[in-house]
């Protein structure tokens, strides 16, 4: 059975389980929608030291953002967005992971996108199972924040008509659900 | 290292094709500069012809994606791009997935015969380039009452406007020397 908290989960280093994970992000569209997407290539590693001290390092190929429309996909990868010729990864790697005895996570890390890193926080939860089907330890980081596109260079937009404000949102919220395996 | 130009204007005597002109003489001797002067000939897009668009669209999209940079000239019709050149564009930025626009360095400048030099004009087309997945330079260089504004030689008669092009064409090749230079670096870890 899994225990949520912090405790118990063994030092060593934790690589990703791609499949059970995902990274997406979630934008207000024409003031009234949220518009989501996600990114199909993920690498991360957690790594938990002798003294429980919790490191994440994390990163997706901008060339994987998946929207529901081809021709939205191949624009966010163009210099209007995330420009993935100049700039192919967005990274984030953490300098604290501060989890609570409830499982509540507490992230501040540096997220690097379109060449521009920035300080952020983030909150999530942090859970653990100690054996699998498989008999392999597994951990379990979700964490959600919310960043300002334009910090990052990401300005795109558009004016509605008749003054009704922009098509895009500033603010995008970052969704992050990882599953790691212990490393053997 | 190759640009290519495009003047958004078709008939002969175009005032955006001589600042094309004044453009390409400011290029360096080992850049190659090619101009694009069958605008006229493309069809009007439509998606049905997406397979099979003709010799003319070809054209289009084979110099596009032979260039490492493209540098457009536009005049102002009714406060906005003329309707072949978007036509042009609409074709080259497609299949979108496939486009020979995707990260194509681009450069908008603009000359009319009014006061304010095709400003609107030059601010959709960097905004339909963007669309289109160009990397466009964020600068314009807006040329009123183009009848007045070039001398015999086809040059710039006012002396800021003449350092204006200069510096946008110098931009323009340095973010074309970027994207080489990381595509060559790409090459050597490949």
């Amino acid at each position: 059975m899994a225990t949520s908290a912090a405790v118990g989960i063994t030092p060593g280093t934790y690589e990703i389980d791609p499949v059970h994970s995902s990274v997406g992000f979630t934008v207000r569209h024409n003031v009234v929608a949220k518009f989501r997407g996600s990114f199909a290539d993920v690498a991360a590693t957690l790594t938990v030291g002798d003294d429980g001290k919790l490191v994440l390092d994390g990163s997706v190929k901008v060339a994987s953002v998946q929207v529901k429309e081809p021709n939205l996909a191949g624009h966010l990868q163009s210099p209007d967005f995330f420009d993935a010729e100049r700039f192919p990864e967005i990274t984030f790697t953490s300098v604290s992971l501060e989890p609570a005895d409830d499982g509540t996570l507490t992230a501040e890390g540096d997220l690097t996108m379109k060449g521009v890193t920035k300080r952020i926080q983030a909150t999530g939860e942090l859970s653990h199972l100690p054996e699998d089907s498989y008999g392999g330890e597994r951990a379990g980081v979700e964490l959600t924040t919310t960043v300002n596109r334009h910090d990052y260079g990401i300005d795109w937009n558009a004016t509605l008509p008749s003054g009704h404000g922009f098509a895009l949102a500033e603010h995008v919220t970052l969704h992050v659900e990882l599953e790691f395996k212990k490393e053997a | 290292m190759r640009i290519l130009g495009i003047s958004g204007s078709l008939r002969a005597g175009s005032h955006n094709s001589r600042l094309l002109a004044a453009a390409a003489r400011l290029l360096p001797a080992d850049v190659e500069y090619v101009r694009f002067d069958d605008l006229k000939a493309l069809p009007p897009f439509d998606e049905d012809d997406e397979q099979d668009p003709g010799a003319a669209v070809q054209h289009l999209r084979s110099e596009i994606a032979g260039a490492d940079g493209l540098l457009f000239a536009t005049p102002e019709y009714n406060s906005s791009i003329p309707g072949q050149l978007k036509n042009a564009i609409d074709w080259a930025s497609r299949p979108f997935d496939q486009t020979v626009m995707r990260n194509k360095n681009a450069a908008v400048i603009g000359a009319s015969t009014s006061m304010f030099g095709a400003v609107w004009s030059q601010a959709e087309l960097r905004k339909v380039l963007g669309a289109a997945g160009a990397r466009v330079l964020d600068r314009e260089l807006p040329i009123s009452y183009a009848q007045e504004s070039f001398d015999t030689d086809a040059r710039l008669v006012e002396p800021e406007l003449q350092a204006t092009l200069e510096a946008i064409v110098g931009e323009l090749l340095e973010q074309v020397r970027i994207t080489l230079g990381n595509r060559t670096g790409a090459a050597r870890e490949a």
